[in-house]
């Protein structure tokens, strides 16, 4: 499946579009995208240009998006001057890189917009693939025509431009958008990167490239395709290494530190023989051999031996008793305590591999090497809850807990719920197990914030790298990223699997460097001895933003949604599927304003129903859980709720209007305050909830279960730390209210403080309770308004599904809040266990172009989690009873969809599909195209998803309706069909 | 030469044994549990098992079967395989849990030596080890915490096997890890089906990035078995006799890739002797 065309590109388009071109295109949406494009490359100086690249297809759409984001970037910057030109492609392109390789070109004026600077570069990157994509997919419209001709013509000049990018590559995009159309080079930094076989690699690059713009200068140089388990380390002042995000610029991430970097293997694959190149196998083996010689890596003297004597093979051939003469490996390392009789072993062993190629010498290495126990490990310092010194290993399979040198506990990554982190602590939530029955949460001292942080964004990168499942899986198997809208921004395994699998050119010839100066280059510069501190640190800039969300949360949300208001409002979207996009781009920039909360709960969450596909043991209730879900849309189905079109409408157009506007109504700013009320837990936001549940005239069918207001509560009360604290004291006062607040309290010296509650929301739960679904019906009015579309566009017709989830999670508990009020009411009343959702339906967001829609409430019942700090599985037991704050633990699951879509176009020649990825932070959107004809009829199925996943310092609902509306402008015949809410909430109730 | 019996499939590859003649101070000095403590060791026939055992390594199997003397100052010197671990080239002498053991490492140090394995010893007085306590799956080490064990001691095994994971499993009921579970091929753990035996293998479980099988046998006694791949043999098995755990030996004998063959252990059982306390088996891949 060609996936290129990422609904990344689609934002960009958007961006650019919304200004412009959008609202003009309404009409058709495949039309519309192409014009819009087509538009954005007229108006623009800089066209977006797409995409010279259809090769990225072949790449394996859903990865590929994500990738050529940060090629995009670069060849945005470049761009600037001419929209073919503009398609740049940085290499040569295998499918993955090429797709990425994809030209852009940003019209600079339009783009000089405060979005753009806003958005990131890999917007502006995804952006343009898009368009591409959009083109290659609309070919039937009128425009597709001109624009197939021009994605040409781009794509050859892209190639062209590639080879620019690589020279140039360091503008970035904002400066292109904010200077239009000359690529202003701003002062170039010179920018060292030492290599895996010790050579030193210099070039200049813009002050204000982002990351990517080096990371593929180097990989340029080295030749390197396979490139997405490699990064780029840089030594912070504390000897801390940590991962260049190439997402960002560089200069925001090392300060004043030198521009110094190392390349280094940040993946390390569990299976190099799986790898497409030697090349690349080369490198891998470059970095164990530092692994090996630093200690990182440890290894029995045998194995020493063993890898030495193929490392030898490798760099000098068979093993000749004239040349070799007894000291013939006197120069090479291969160990960190290197006898002589170790030496004497290597020769040994040298002997036996006769006529092994370098290649094959290299791959047996491989082989040896990944079967070590801590071949890919990254190990961090931690201890325990009884101040014991551990460490944490970050690998593949999840997270290996050792004390000295012996695995204490080892946590799958299907096993883990949550990971977060606050302050210096770093937190994972674990499903029961066998040998413990409940859910619990594991904490962890690290030395300081810094390393908590690090640790955390490296089990986000591993487990999204390596556990992620190809987008395009119907599942939307992601994880949710709460709190610190850090993500993985690269491909994950399969992407770069998939990718790898397209690389057709030639074995790149290569010389493989004497191991020894590797070493000696180690010596020097201890490359391989730092711990393996896999974070990046994106933060200083936004830690201070953080700050200002701290400061204020509602002030926060109005300026997200400002932000994104504006932006949107100001500019229509001309993006064609780019709700994720748009997305993305809100919550890029609200990253970067007020991007990471510094203290605040950064948790990254996955689904419970994800989780559970992976466990033998919880089939049984995870087969169980869908039952119960599979009952309640039936239940749904059968009880449609009427639609009420009247209602819808007038929330449609209320929302609309003032997204238009691009301020904030009044209206607005409630909803952005029920985000942030969410997030932060604040009362006052509920109670400007209610105001606006009073304007909306919302029909409220409110259930409030005491466990839902807890959770409620304690899901807004994670939000942000610093208000927490002072907070903390004023819910002291409110927890008299709620138990489970209390607790939070009284936990909150270790855990807590991100969960408070303010008294406010304490006050009425059920006033909270109906405010929280108000605003979630409003927000989710909004959405549906903009999402429901009309119908049919002309010539072709468009099904469009936008499915959003939303997440909540806390730091040290996860509360989370599913705002759906619309859906509610529509029809599904559930109640499960503890907790009752309510339903508000609304009949407006069902309204849209489809008359029946089903939703699905399904509220998982309430699982009571011990807080456990025990690390030791062996110990556990005794541990855990010593903290028992019991967490309850809700995990709500609604859905809501329009039956009718689904299976439709089953009849007809399939003519092309395609799949589109795009992740931001906090948005996935997978876009599915199919063409198909039938009767002589094309017929374009474009089918949305939209994945919001975050914490409380996102607000969904805002970020709901953006999607929605932005998928609607794009695809004004698309329709709403199914909007799905997994909440997941945790509920501390006293120990007692 | 590759490999270095890497991995699932080098488990059980075995060229040589050593075994040491049990003394007749077994059958009253023999350290045991108190359970057993009632139970009165006919050390003839202990010592006709024994013949049989070492025979069936040796004959049946062609093993080269190194012999130690029996030493009446030592009762319970025929339990071998706790005063050393043996992976691969390497050889971990032990510093057993019993001080009364801790001579019987001198024996066996140069019957290792003698094979010119890799030795090395534990010498810190902190530390304890029996290695009855480490299981070996072929991936990775497991080390059962129990009275004979201390955490100093299996640090001490991590060290010296770095290329193994080495992952500590609690044991409380029973006396060694290896009283209740022990490899039966690779990739399969045989495992009594008591609770705590049952506790235990989940905490491998969940230690370990692989999968393993499990084979579950009702009596925990017989889950301890012997698992040799040797070449031109094929897989082989050590059990217990159908006399004296019918149940569990039915198990077994579902087992169609294996060479089966029961081996009565009953007086040595009695001083918590299990099948594979008799022998540390070598593999010496390369002949130097």
């Amino acid at each position: 499946m060609p996936t290129e065309v990422g609904s990344e590109a689609e934002v960009k388009e958007s961006e650019k579009l919304e200004t412009n071109v959008e609202r003009e295109n309404v009409g058709d949406a495949p039309e519309c995208q192409n014009e819009k494009a087509s538009e954005t490359e007229e108006g623009s100086p800089t066209p977006q240009i797409p995409a010279s690249q259809s090769n990225p297809r072949s790449s394996g759409g859903k990865g590929i998006s994500r990738f050529i984001p940060p090629w995009l970037k670069k060849q945005k910057s470049y761009t600037i001057e001419e929209p073919k030109d503009e398609t740049k492609n940085k290499q040569p392109l295998t499918s993955e890189e090429q797709t990425a390789e994809e030209g852009e070109s940003h019209p600079p004026e339009e783009g000089a917009q405060p979005k753009g600077k806003l958005e990131d570069t890999t917007e502006n990157l995804q952006e343009a693939k898009v368009d591409e994509g959009d083109k290659k997919l609309y070919p039937a419209k009128e425009d597709s025509k001109e624009i197939v001709s021009e994605i040409k013509e781009d794509k050859q000049e892209a190639e062209e431009e590639k080879r620019e990018t690589k020279e140039v590559q360091t503008s970035e995009i904002k400066i292109e958008r904010m200077l239009p159309k000359l690529p202003k080079r701003t002062r170039t930094v010179q920018c060292k990167v030492m290599l895996l076989d010790g050579t030193e690699y210099n070039c200049d690059l813009e002050k204000k490239a982002k990351g990517q713009v080096l990371f593929d200068k180097v990989c340029g140089h080295l030749n390197l395709l396979e490139k997405d388990y490699f990064g780029l380390l840089f030594q912070d002042n504390s000897d801390q290494k940590n991962w260049l995000d190439v997402s960002k610029e560089i200069k925001r991430q090392i300060h004043n530190l030198p521009w110094m970097f190392t390349f280094n293997v940040k993946f390390y694959p569990p299976d190099p023989s799986q790898l497409t190149e030697d090349l690349t196998r080369y490198f891998l083996c470059l970095q164990l051999r530092q692994d090996i010689t630093s200690g990182r890596l440890p290894c029995s003297f045998v194995t020493h031996a063993l890898l030495g004597s193929y490392t030898l093979q490798a760099e000098l051939g068979d093993y000749d008793t004239e040349e070799h003469n007894s000291d013939y490996i006197g120069d090479f390392q291969f160990a960190p305590n290197q006898t002589k009789e170790m030496e004497e072993k290597v020769v040994e062993l040298h002997k036996t591999h006769r006529g092994l190629t370098p290649a094959q010498a290299d791959s047996q290495f491989l082989e040896n090497a990944k079967r070590l126990s801590m071949y890919g490990v990254d190990l961090h310092h931690a201890k325990d809850s009884e101040g014991v010194d551990i460490m944490l290993g970050v690998c593949a399979n999840g997270l290996l807990i050792y004390k000295d040198r012996l695995r204490i506990n080892r946590f799958a990554w299907p096993k883990i719920l949550k990971i977060s982190y606050k302050r210096s602590n770093f937190y994972i939530k674990v499903r029961p197990t066998e040998l413990e029955q409940f859910e619990s949460t594991i904490g962890f001292k690290l030395p300081n914030h810094r390393a908590a942080k690090r640790l955390w964004k490296v089990c986000v990168e591993h487990h999204t790298f390596y556990r992620l499942v190809s987008p395009e899986q119907p599942t939307k198997a992601k994880f949710l990223t709460l709190g610190s809208k850090f993500r993985y921004s690269g491909r994950t395994q399969a992407q770069t699997r998939q990718a790898s699998n397209l690389i057709d050119r030639p074995a790149p010839y290569f010389e493989r460097t004497s191991s020894k100066r590797v070493s000696r280059s180690l010596d020097g510069a201890p490359i391989g001895i730092t711990d393996q501190s896999l974070l990046k640190d994106v933060s200083p800039s936004v830690i201070v933003s953080a700050g200002d969300k701290i400061t204020e949360a509602a002030g926060q949300a109005k300026v997200k949604v400002g932000e994104g208001t504006d932006v949107d409002g100001g500019i229509t979207k001309m993006a064609q599927l780019e709700d994720g996009k748009v997305e993305t781009e809100e919550e890029e920039n609200r990253k970067k304003s007020y991007s990471l909360t510094v203290d605040g709960e950064n948790i990254y969450v996955r689904h419970s129903n994800l989780m559970l596909e992976d466990l033998d043991k919880t089939q049984d209730e995870l087969l169980k859980h869908q039952a119960s879900i599979s009952e309640l849309k039936r239940n749904f189905m059968e009880s449609t709720p009427e639609p009420r079109p009247n209602e819808w409408e007038k929330r449609r157009i209320t929302p609309l209007s003032l997204q238009t506007q691009g301020r904030l109504t009044p209206q607005t700013e409630e909803l952005s305050m029920g985000t942030s009320k969410t997030t932060k837990s604040s009362h006052e936001t509920l109670s400007v909830v209610e105001k606006k549940q009073a304007e909306v005239g919302i029909e409220e069918t409110i259930v409030t279960d005491d466990t839902n207001r807890d959770k409620m509560q304690v899901v807004s009360a994670g939000g942000e730390i610093q208000k927490m604290e002072h907070q903390l004291k004023k819910n002291s006062s409110s927890l008299s209210s709620d138990s489970s607040s209390s607790e939070s309290e009284d936990e909150a010296g270790e855990y807590r403080p991100y969960q408070q509650i303010t008294q406010d929301s304490i006050k009425e739960e059920l006033e909270e309770n109906e405010v929280i679904k108000e605003e979630e019906q409003q927000k989710a009015d909004t959405i549906l308004c903009v999402n429901i579309s009309e119908e049919i566009s002309p010539a072709q017709v468009t099904v469009g599904h936008t499915e959003v989830t939303e997440g909540f999670a806390q730091a040290d508990e996860v509360a989370t809040e599913t705002n759906f009020p619309k859906l509610d009411k529509q029809g599904l009343k559930e109640e499960r266990v503890e907790e009752q959702l309510k339903v508000n339906g609304e009949a407006s967001h069902i309204d849209i172009d489809v008359s029946s829609q089903i939703i699905c409430c399904s509220e998982p019942p309430v699982v009571k989690t011990e807080m456990v700090t025990i690390s030791d599985a062996s110990q556990r037991t005794e541990i855990s009873t010593k903290e028992v704050p019991i967490v309850q633990t809700e995990t709500k699951t609604i859905t809501y969809e329009s039956p009718q879509f689904d299976g439709s176009g089953d009849s007809g020649v399939l003519l092309s599909a395609q799949t589109i990825t795009a992740e931001s932070l906090s948005t996935t959107t997978t876009t599915h195209i199919t063409k198909t004809i039938k009767g002589g009829v094309s017929e374009t199925r474009i089918e949305k998803r939209i994945v919001i996943t975050g914490d409380a310092d996102l607000d969904h609902d805002q970020a709901l309706a953006q999607a929605i509306k932005e998928a609607k402008e794009q695809h004004p015949d698309m329709s709403v069909t199914r909007v799905v809410v997994h909440k997941e909430t945790e509920l501390e109730e006293e120990g007692d | 030469m590759a490999g270095l019996g890497r991995g699932a499939g080098g488990l059980g590859r075995c060229s040589h044994a050593v075994v040491r003649a049990p003394p007749e101070s077994l059958s009253r000095q023999a350290l045991r549990r108190k359970a057993k403590a009632s139970e009165v060791v006919d050390f003839a026939r202990a010592e006709r098992e024994f013949q049989l055992y070492v025979a069936v390594l040796k004959s049946k199997l062609g093993l080269q079967v190194l012999e130690l003397p029996a030493d009446e100052s030592l009762p319970d010197c025929v339990f071998v395989e706790d005063v050393a671990v043996v992976c691969e080239e390497t050889a971990l002498l032990t510093r057993p849990g019993a001080p009364s053991r801790r001579k019987e490492v001198e024996a066996m140090k140069r019957a290792l030596e003698s094979l010119s394995l890799n030795i090395v010893e534990m010498t810190d007085e902190q530390a304890t080890l029996d290695g009855g306590d480490v299981l070996f799956t072929g991936r990775e080490f497991f080390v059962g915490l129990s009275n004979r064990t201390n955490r100093r001691g299996a640090e001490i095994l991590a060290d010296t096997f770095k290329d193994y994971a080495v992952s500590t499993v609690p044991v409380s009921d029973s006396l060694h890890l290896k009283s209740f579970c022990s490899m039966a091929g690779p990739n399969l753990i045989a495992i009594g089906s008591s609770e705590a035996a049952q506790k235990a293998l989940k905490t491998m479980q969940q230690m370990s990035d692989h999968r393993y099988d499990k084979l579950t046998v009702p009596d925990d006694e017989a889950a301890n078995c012997i698992y040799l791949n040797i070449p031109g043999k094929g897989h082989i098995l050590l059990h217990r006799t159908p006399e004296e755990y019918p149940e569990s030996a039915k198990v077994f004998e579902k087992l169609k890739d294996h060479m089966l063959i029961p081996i009565a252990n009953t007086e040595l059982g009695k001083v918590d002797g299990a099948l594979t306390c008799c022998s540390v088996l070598i593999n010496k891949t390369s002949q130097l």
